[in-house]
């Protein structure tokens, strides 16, 4: 899909920066290739590390305003909410309060990621049948044990799919933490003076590619971690090509 | 009385319990910010293994009066008494676990297997494994499910009536003194609710446990009920009563409407040929002579004979040729057609007569022998009669 591309001289040498690496435009300074290596470590790990603590304040926050509904309007109006704020803004920010480095921005990119995750897990939670949860209350679970046992499996799905969702924005946005004095894959993107425009390129392609990748095999997982109770149903209720098309790739 | 005992329904053993007495005692709910109250005074006792069908309009109440008895609703005055104690006195949870729960949108686990659904109370009593295997695999044959195929599949792969059934055996796992069932064929179609009701109540003579029903449909209470208590609008008792009481006897207009105008007709709902006093029919076999025959004839009922074969099973109504020479020739006037069964509702019976031409039934017993006639006229007194006494859920049994 991108191969073709090659043929453009500009991503030539993007090509040749990502996969085989150079000197430095000042000079002195061995940049692309292996020396990407750490900055792809650390766009990953600061993009996992934040996005694991959004979902565990955002997942159990969601189940509990879900499984109550309460704050109903909270949880579904703080997605737009945080999409009026743009990333950038709080950077300046929390440079400017709380101050530069991985925890900073960290705390930057949880707050991106929290959103999406608490409103699919809260719509999650109130979009299971209310007849499951009043039998299973009726049979005696405690509250917690309907959390746990019946509103959380059941809504798994659709919370993966703001977990994905999340994750993609956060592996995204991780490209601006050198704003931050956090060396991620966005070093070269924002620094052409240093790494040239075939970094510049070169780096953006390789995180469009890494964002592209996560999200099919986060794709992969929700497909996984859906109970399989939810992925057989019946015949009479798969219509149109849609449903056709689904059929066959959950064809187990 | 030993089912009141309070020990038997907190029990650790649930193996074979006794069905628990339940009463409500001047039960009202009043929900915050309404005026009248959902469900106003309601006083019922329902004996052990009985099962109490309330049943109303819509609004009457009669939902959350079953649901304030596993405090899925909180009473707002009054008491209710599961086995002689108060539900008041338990957490909800611990009661609840004691009280077989069936709605009418089954509300079956879809992410768990049957298996697994019908486990949940066991797992959270603590059974350890092997046990709750067997059981499993006993209630599934006791919902006439086959448990090697069905154990492992998952409720979206299951029909409406077999997700039902999953729901009934379910509620059933840790075989609890009491039941609560909330319209739970009322999403089904006619044929296969007719059936699982059928299956139920033949459940229900092996199980004898008490069994709160709600419904809103008049014909499934008589069908159902051993007690009917009818509420109104506001959540008031507009009679409890035996089905031929209601029937026989409505305590007033508006149970006389529910009812409906067809009472007479909805009494042979309630009895069976069994109950009735049978015509005899002179049975005669090919080769008899006909002055045997004739000798019958004068002692019986019916002035027609009836021809059956060697083992005694019916095969027509003999013309007056049959028996005009010495013996008897096969000559019918008719095939021995409707043929009743003892344990047929009179409702059923008497649409058999309707449509035969001379309007007697010859009513068979187990082995298809010939054990009387049935006719219009006798349905007819029947109706009239006595009603007859309903044991339990024995007189419902097929």
């Amino acid at each position: 899909m991108i191969l073709p591309l090659a043929v453009v001289p500009e991503f030539v040498d993007a090509f040749r920066y990502v996969f085989v690496g150079g000197e430095s435009v000042t000079g002195g300074l061995q940049v692309g290739g292996p020396a990407l290596i750490p900055y792809l470590v650390n766009h990953l790990v600061l993009s996992f590390v934040s996005v694991a603590v959004a979902v565990l304040i955002a997942v159990p926050l969601g189940l509990y305003l879900g499984h109550t509904r309460r704050a109903e309007f909270l949880a579904v109006n703080i997605t737009n909410a945080g999409r009026a704020i743009p990333p950038l803004a709080l950077i300046g920010f929390f440079i400017a309060y709380i101050g530069v480095g991985f925890d900073a921005f960290g705390l930057v990119l949880v707050l991106l990621a929290i959103p999406p995750i608490l409103t699919s897990t809260y719509v999650a939670t109130t979009q299971i049948e209310p007849d499951t949860v009043d039998a299973a209350r009726g049979m005696g679970l405690t509250e917690g044990q309907i959390l746990r046992r019946v509103e959380f499996p059941l809504g798994l799905p659709t919370t993966f799919s703001g977990i994905r969702i999340a994750t993609v924005a956060v592996v995204a946005t991780a490209t601006i933490a050198p704003f931050a004095s956090v060396d991620t894959l966005g070093v070269p993107i924002l620094s052409p003076n240093v790494h040239g425009p075939a970094g510049q390129l070169g780096a953006a392609v390789l995180v469009a590619i890494l964002t592209l990748v996560i999200s099919a095999g986060l794709g992969a997982v929700q497909q996984a971690i859906t109970p399989r109770g939810l992925k057989t149903v019946a015949p009479e209720r798969r219509r149109g090509l849609f449903a056709t098309l689904r059929r066959r790739t959950q064809t187990t | 009385m030993n089912a009141s005992d309070p020990a038997q329904t907190s029990t650790a053993s649930p193996a074979g319990r006794q069905a628990a007495t339940l009463e409500l005692r001047d039960v009202v709910k009043l929900y915050p910010g309404q005026e009248e109250p959902a469900v106003d005074h309601l006083s019922l006792e329902v004996p052990a293994g009985e099962i109490c069908v309330l049943v109303g309009p819509s609004g009457c109440g009669k939902t959350t009066a079953m649901r304030m008895v596993n405090r899925m609703v909180e009473i707002t005055d009054g008491d209710i008494l599961v086995g002689g104690q108060s539900v008041t006195d338990r957490t909800p949870y611990e009661l609840r676990r004691e009280i077989g729960y069936v709605i009418q949108q089954v509300g079956l686990f879809p992410h768990l297997t049957i298996a697994d659904n019908i486990a949940t109370v066991p797992k959270l009593l603590g059974w350890d494994r092997d046990r709750i295997a067997a059981r499993v695999e006993e209630l599934l044959q006791l919902v006439q499910l086959d448990p090697e195929q069905t154990r492992d599949r998952y409720p979206a792969q299951l029909s409406g009536g077999q997700r039902q059934r999953i729901g009934v055996a379910r509620a059933l796992a840790t075989d609890p003194p009491l039941m609560l069932m909330d319209e739970p064929f009322g999403a089904i179609d006619p044929i296969n609710r007719e059936r699982l009701q059928n299956e139920f109540l033949r459940l229900q003579v092996e199980l004898r446990k008490t069994i709160v029903f709600v419904t809103h449909d008049i014909d499934e209470a008589i069908k159902m009920g051993d007690r009917i208590a009818i509420l109104k609008q506001g959540g008031r008792l507009a009679q409890y009563a035996e089905p031929a009481e209601l029937l026989m006897n409505p305590a007033d207009e508006f149970v006389k409407d529910f009812v409906g105008n067809d009472r007479a007709l909805k009494r042979l709902a309630l009895q069976r040929v069994r109950d009735i006093d049978l015509w005899q029919a002179p049975m005669v076999r090919k080769g008899e002579t006909t002055a045997s025959v004739r000798q019958k004839l004068e002692k019986a009922d019916v002035k027609i004979p009836l021809l059956v074969d060697e083992d005694g099973c019916p095969i027509g109504w003999l013309s007056d040729r049959a028996y005009a020479g010495e013996e008897v020739k096969a000559d019918l006037r008719s095939r021995a057609e409707p043929t009743v069964e003892m344990d047929d509702i009179l409702r059923d019976a008497l649409a058999d007569l309707l449509g035969s031409e001379l309007q007697y039934g010859v009513v068979v017993d187990e082995q298809g022998r010939a054990t009387g006639v049935l006719s219009i006229e006798l349905v007819g007194q029947g109706v009239h009669g006595v009603a007859p006494a309903r044991t339990g859920a024995d007189a419902l049994a097929t």
